[in-house]
């Protein structure tokens, strides 16, 4: 077998004496690579930040940031890495990082690279940069027109984003189509952050001799087999789906990696060091999507930003979702089969796909099998997920109801985890409530169905007094727990109150079909 | 104008310049402590053995296991220490203990080849603890009596007269939380050990004069054996004045013993875990107002959480008393403080050091008892400002009081304060469910440092034969752009191009005797200094200059790297060629300078002096949007006027300023350090501890319209080149949020509701606040309204007396002995 290498900057590396559990973080570092940091060594601050080169729909390839100290260093075989180092130099700066020192975007220092990396990666954006369609992330919060006039920087010189012929300039998208959610996962503790947004609400378009932008156009590299052992364990990922299958049901007890961000965690922060990893996320199996007239399948192993793409808009819960779910740097990585794989009660796709009545195919060396969500988790981190099994699609149906949200209750809007999680998708026919589905996240050992409460709005007339009466019995779903995020009073509190929300702000909904 | 705050012609000072290093930040190369690892052969790592107890004694320890793992080479323990087995200066430290005091605390250190086999060793080091009855909360300090160091008292007039003939008097309690520095770069140290014995220590400090003292009496080396180079910090915010010193002692212990570097950099658990935070307070108050809203007397006993050890608590609770009046005008005044003494990290340094607490405190009164008073809370601030000829009530007169009034007015102006509140009324009248509120604060921040001794600093400046200058000093740079500021400095006074002037990163052995780079006063002090070497060669050039160019030398100007008479029509010589000139004249070309803040004085043992050169001010509006079903909220607009003197590097100011507001932000609204608190084998164990819990400010929490400017017409007489300092006060602009948020949650209730808010105020806080404003209208949040009220605790005759930071030891450290 050739030695393992991935292509830094535009070099060939050997990937060398790397472990099973070395993360592409240390392994950069050792290479000489220091402006990669690590903040915390869990994916929450962004630090790490790199790009990689990652297939798109259409065969091209985009620059996608993800977190450094989440992805093993062997998925990095064959893989095409882009650090801050490689993106300019002290005397050619990058037009981001241009931007970024002359801001005063910078002051420590330290996140600075990982900003960088993640600005670079909106940068190079073909939606942002051909100003088209709809913006990555939306913004559920509701356009609030807010642009500093900041002094002798210069405003809107660069050609706006448009969105239905109009320029998207509200406070989370700049003139010139940034998605500040590009930055969500990069936390800064000396700016405030408004330099860093003003850099990059300056940027224009890639230049025409933009190396890194001409190779958008090129396909992404293939995903290698690829086999990394050592006495403390070993990584493989396997070459298709069968082989993957056929591995697991030898080791049932192998760790399933796809976008690895538990995995980082786990390795980083509580020292787990599996016998046997298996890399799954580039198992072409895995990464089907489809839309028919009555089910929408998404495979497992898409990552929550490729979904986002794809859907295009298709489905106005998951878009509610999307963006307070982690951060671009995570769903860059983490997949939706990985969501519901780990089985965590405070995930935040399971309330939503609970609320799309969604259900999930298992598939093992043999055969597969369809199992409603709302009967796939069995307890704290337990799913009927049998060991040798997988999740290869998550399937949707279809047509969806005509009143949705998602409703997460966290201390921060960007990037935190949920101590109540609601998803809501309700059918009004009439003015009478035909179709009530409500998941909940944060309240139970398990994501649940909050199935008194649908009953209490089924059949009733969507008016604020039923949803009142709905909203009392809502309140007592679950058995939520004090812990650092929230109180048990104070979750019970918000499960009573979602409800009115809800209705508040959908007192006379779009009828679907009506 | 003064001597020291006169700018020549054409200064480079006031130019906005990127920071120093920017280039090298965004493309990655700007290097960091454990950068060097990479660069670094035969580096031992060091990671430490932690305790699960909040409190107990080590009865057994056994590192033989540890030594059985492949890669472990060795594990250092309280035996191995030479000197004082102490991280600290005040004896209650110990490097590595016998006594367990916090959840985390390290009992010792594993060294292996890789970070890995020393973690491994860790986890094989065998312990056996004796649990010991554990104190967490200050509450709990409180009722135990457990507290540290000494009480002081801060008095002026008499305090119950004054609430005699208040015509309004109210009393009440206040607990708020500490905050954790959460810098990028967590600590880190590499030492290694020369071939004559000299430790080489790389740390990430604020204080390398004090790591070096520390390194040198755990050692048991002098001062002159041990050099510590600080090239750059991810962030300090006070969290590395005291707390980098144990970690850097344990590494060059380790280089000492093994002869190869060792490298200690803890991780973001190990850190947080580990070490110092802000300090969080608990506070009851009586206050009294006339019928005007005048304040007429505050009666407060502030107790801080001082955590395991003293540390630097006795100095923060000093400015935190020195604080309390923030910009009010107080006539009748009693504050006690004390500090406790809990099984908790060691309370520490952090940006605003204390005095964010002590206003806190006051702005927090104002909120709550406002609508008792019936009266605006801006109104109710405004009215109470210091005026020409007032003191503070430790006796400092308010110098400028004025410009607080000055930067208020701006703000309700420039942020259109008057018609947007008439906004926020209608679109209240309007929403049931949400709701909208703006707060006007000021801020009064104290500059230098409490003590009198460290308000000095040092300099290196060379010029080199070809002209090129390169300068030293003993400040720190952690990215409040202190050495942009140098360089401008040094570029003025030199009259030279800001690109001739280099700067060399901190060292010990090139400027020794260095106070912390702490109490925002780096470029102040450090400021002078350069200023006063570059005037030195300056001076002995313009000697040079004046017989070449036939002027006397005092009329010879320098300006832009050339220099000339002062008649505009004479020649023009070089910067370069004279200083080649000046060389084979045998003229020195570099020189040491040297700076100490002229005028202060400070009597601890009474609470009394003048011990700040100057105030600075700022005012800052906040409006905030509510969400009445959770009570979650955005920052809609922030509008700031700060003073900053006359600005030396206004975009490195206007950074200071935004990145402050929003730290700031983060401590009153967000960030949230949960302790265990339960009688669970996990007690005092910090839940909240990495960033997946603790949650820092986000692009989420940036005000969506920021306006922030520098107060015009600001010069500074007492400090380098007309500026100020402005590290720490515009943290305390976040007080406007956390009023603006209290006050959105009223607007729920009926108007005049007063209601408490907890800190940080947490959407879970904002939502129990709004609940209290819609349940308990009638009520008053638990404010107790009539004299005397509740009386807060008094000291005792025989507490300890005052130790400030004026009066610590300094760090023991072996004499020399003049025998041999």
């Amino acid at each position: 077998m050739n030695p393992l290498q991935a292509t830094v900057n535009g070099c060939p590396t050997d990937l060398g004496e790397i472990r099973a559990h070395t993360n592409a973080l240390d392994w950069l570092r050792d290479q000489g690579l220091t402006g990669c940091k690590e903040g915390c060594a869990e994916g929450e601050c962004g630090a790490c930040a790199i790009l990689v080169a990652r297939p798109t729909a259409d065969g091209g390839t985009q620059w996608t940031s993800v977190n450094a100290c989440l992805v093993p260093a062997a998925s990095l075989d064959g893989q095409e890495v882009v650090t801050a180092e490689g993106l300019g130099t002290p005397d050619a700066l990058h037009p981001v990082q241009e931007e970024m020192a002359q801001r005063g975007g910078s002051q420590c220092g330290y996140c600075t690279p990982g900003f960088v990396c993640s600005m670079a990666a909106e940068f190079y954006r073909k939606e942002r940069c051909d100003g088209a369609g709809h913006p990555a992330g939306g913004n559920p919060a509701g356009g609030h027109p807010a642009v500093r006039q900041n002094g002798n920087h210069a405003q809107g010189r660069h050609t706006p984003a448009e969105r239905d012929g109009r320029a998207v300039t509200d406070h989370e998208h700049g003139p010139n189509g940034f998605d500040l959610h590009a930055l969500s996962g990069n936390l800064c503790r000396c700016t405030g952050y408004r330099p860093i947004r003003d850099a990059a609400y300056a940027l224009g378009a890639p230049a025409e001799d933009d190396v890194l932008a001409a190779r958008r156009d090129q396909p992404a590299p293939t995903p290698a087999a690829t086999r990394v052992s050592r006495a403390d364990g070993e990584f493989v990922r396997p070459a298709d789906l069968p082989e993957a299958l056929g591995i697991l049901a030898d080791h049932p007890d192998a760790v399933l990696v796809a976008g690895s961000t538990d995995w980082g965690v786990e390795v980083n922060i509580l020292g787990r060091r599996a016998p046997l990893t298996l890399g799954i996320d580039r198992l072409e199996e895995l990464r089907t999507f489809s839309v028919s007239d009555d089910v929408i399948e998404l495979g497992a192993a898409l990552s929550l930003s490729e979904i986002e793409t794809r859907l295009a808009g298709r489905v106005p819960l998951l878009d509610q979702l999307f963006p307070q779910f982690a951060s671009r740097l995570i769903r860059n990585g983490a997949t939706i089969g990985g969501n519901l794989g780990t089985g965590s009660p405070i995930g935040d796709t399971p309330p939503v796909l609970l609320a799309l009545e969604a259900s999930v195919v298992l598939a093992s060396s043999g055969g597969e099998r369809e199992v409603p969500l709302s009967d796939y988790f069995t307890g704290y981190r337990q799913s009927v997920r049998r060991p040798g099994e997988l999740v290869r699609t998550i399937r949707i149906p279809l047509p969806l109801s005509g009143v949705s949200a998602f409703h997460k209750i966290a201390k921060r809007r960007f990037d935190d985890i949920s101590s109540v999680a609601v998803g809501f998708a309700i059918q009004v026919e009439g003015g009478v409530v035909t179709r009530a589905r409500i998941g909940l996240g944060g309240v139970a050992a398990t994501p649940v169905r909050a199935l008194a409460t649908e009953a209490a709005l089924e059949g009733r007339a969507w008016t604020a007094e039923s949803v009142r009466e709905a909203a009392t019995v809502m309140r007592g779903e679950g058995t939520p727990m004090d812990d650092h995020r929230a109180s048990s009073t104070y979750r019970s509190a918000m499960l009573g109150t979602a409800l009115l929300k809800l209705h508040a702000e959908n007192a006379t909904p779009q009828e679907v079909g009506a | 104008m003064s001597a020291l705050s006169e700018r020549p012609a054409n200064p480079v000072v006031g130019e906005t310049v990127p920071h120093e290093s920017a280039a090298l930040h965004v493309t990655g190369r700007a290097l960091y402590t454990d950068d060097l690892v990479a660069r670094t052969r035969d580096l031992l790592h060091g990671y430490p053995v932690q305790a699960p107890h909040a409190h107990a004694r080590v009865t057994r320890l056994d590192t033989a296991p540890a030594l059985a793992v492949p890669g472990v080479v060795r594990v250092l323990t309280a035996e191995d220490v030479p000197g004082v087995n102490d991280a600290g200066i005040k004896h209650d430290e110990p490097l590595f203990p016998s006594e367990v005091m916090y959840f985390g605390h390290a009992v010792c250190w594993v060294l292996g080849e890789t970070l890995e086999a020393a973690r491994l060793g860790a986890l094989a080091v065998e312990v056996d603890y004796e649990p010991l009855p554990s104190v967490v909360t200050v509450r709990e300090a409180i009722e135990a009596g457990s507290f540290q160091g000494a009480q002081p008292t801060m008095e002026r007039g008499d305090v119950e007269a004054g609430l005699a003939r208040a015509e309004h008097v109210f009393s009440g309690e206040f607990e708020f939380a500490g905050q954790e520095h959460f810098y990028l770069e967590t600590h880190a140290s590499i030492a290694q050990v020369d071939e004559n014995g000299q430790v080489f220590v790389q740390s990430s400090t604020q204080h390398p004069t004090e790591t070096q003292d520390i390194v040198a009496h755990v050692l048991g080396l002098h001062a002159h054996e041990v050099t510590v180079q600080c090239l750059r910090m991810g962030g300090g915010f006070g969290g590395k004045e005291m707390q980098p010193h144990g970690y850097a002692a344990v590494a060059a212990l380790g280089a000492t013993l093994t002869g190869r570097p060792v490298r200690v950099r803890l991780n973001r658990t190990q850190d947080i875990t580990m070490t110092g935070k802000r300090h969080g307070f608990h506070a009851t108050w009586r206050v009294g107002f006339d019928a005007e809203g005048r304040l007429q007397a505050l009666d407060a006993t502030l107790t801080s959480d001082g955590g395991w050890s003293l540390d630097l608590s006795e100095p923060v609770l000093a400015r935190a008393l020195c604080h309390i009046d923030n910009a009010y005008w107080i006539p009748d005044v009693r504050v006690n403080g004390r500090i406790s003494k809990t099984n908790k990290t060691s309370q520490t340094a952090f940006r605003g050091f204390g005095g964010p607490q002590g206003m806190l405190v006051l702005e927090d009164i104002l909120g709550r008892c406002a609508p008792l008073l019936g009266i605006d809370p801006a109104d109710l601030r405004r009215r109470n400002f210091y005026t020409e000829g007032q003191a503070t009530p430790y006796g400092q007169p308010v110098r400028h009081p004025d410009r607080a009034v000055a930067a208020w007015d701006q703000v309700v102006q420039t942020g259109d304060v008057d018609s947007r509140r008439r906004e926020i009324a209608a679109f209240n009248a309007a929403h049931q469910h949400t709701k909208r509120a703006l707060a006007i604060t000021p801020v009064k921040f104290g500059i230098s440092f409490n003590l009198t001794a460290f308000n000095q600093a040092g300099a290196l400046v060379h010029v080199y034969k070809d002209g090129s200058v390169l300068i030293n000093h003993g400040g720190t740079e952690m990215g409040q752009g202190l050495h942009t500021k140098m360089l401008q400095v040094a570029a003025t006074t030199l009259g030279v191009p800001l690109h001739f002037v280099r700067l060399a990163p901190t060292r010990t052995d090139k400027v020794p005797n260095t106070s912390a780079t702490a109490a925002s006063s780096g470029a102040d002090l450090n400021g002078g200094a350069v200023k006063n070497a570059c005037e030195q060669i300056r001076e002995r050039l313009a000697q040079v200059a004046g017989g070449r160019l036939g002027v006397p030398p005092a009329d010879v100007r320098f300006e832009g790297g050339r220099v000339r008479g002062l008649a505009h029509d004479t020649d023009e010589i070089r910067w370069a060629d004279l200083v080649t000139q000046a060389y084979f004249q045998r003229v020195q070309l570099w020189a040491a300078g040297f700076y100490r803040t002229e005028g202060l004085h400070w009597d601890s043992t009474v609470f009394r002096g003048e011990p700040f050169k100057y105030f600075a001010y700022g005012v800052a509006a906040a409006e905030v949007e509510v969400d009445g079903f959770t009570g979650a909220y955005r920052t809609r607009r922030v509008d700031i006027v700060h003073d900053v003197g006359d600005s030396l590097s206004p975009l490195v100011d206007l950074g200071q300023i935004e990145g402050g507001f929003v730290q700031g932000a983060g401590w009153l609204t967000l960030e949230d350090l949960r302790w265990d608190e339960s009688d669970r084998p996990t007690r005092g164990r910090l839940a909240t501890q990495a960033a997946s819990t603790y949650k820092l400010p986000s692009f989420s929490e940036m005000p969506e319209e920021f306006n922030v400017a520098l107060l015009e017409k600001a010069h500074e007489e007492g400090a380098v080149y007309g500026s100020k300092a402005v590290g720490e006060p515009p943290l305390m602009l976040a007080f406007s949020v956390r009023e603006a948020l209290r006050q959105a949650a009223a607007a729920f209730g009926p108007p005049g509701t007063s209601v408490d808010l907890a800190s940080p105020a947490t959407p879970e806080a904002v939502f129990w606040a709004v609940e209290q404003a819609r349940a308990r209208a009638a009520e008053h949040g638990h404010v107790a309204e009539g004299f005397p009220g509740m009386v807060p605790p008094q000291p005792n005759g025989d507490v300890p007396r005052y130790h400030p930071r004026s009066e610590r030891p300094p760090a023991e450290q072996h004499a020399l002995s003049a025998e041999v």
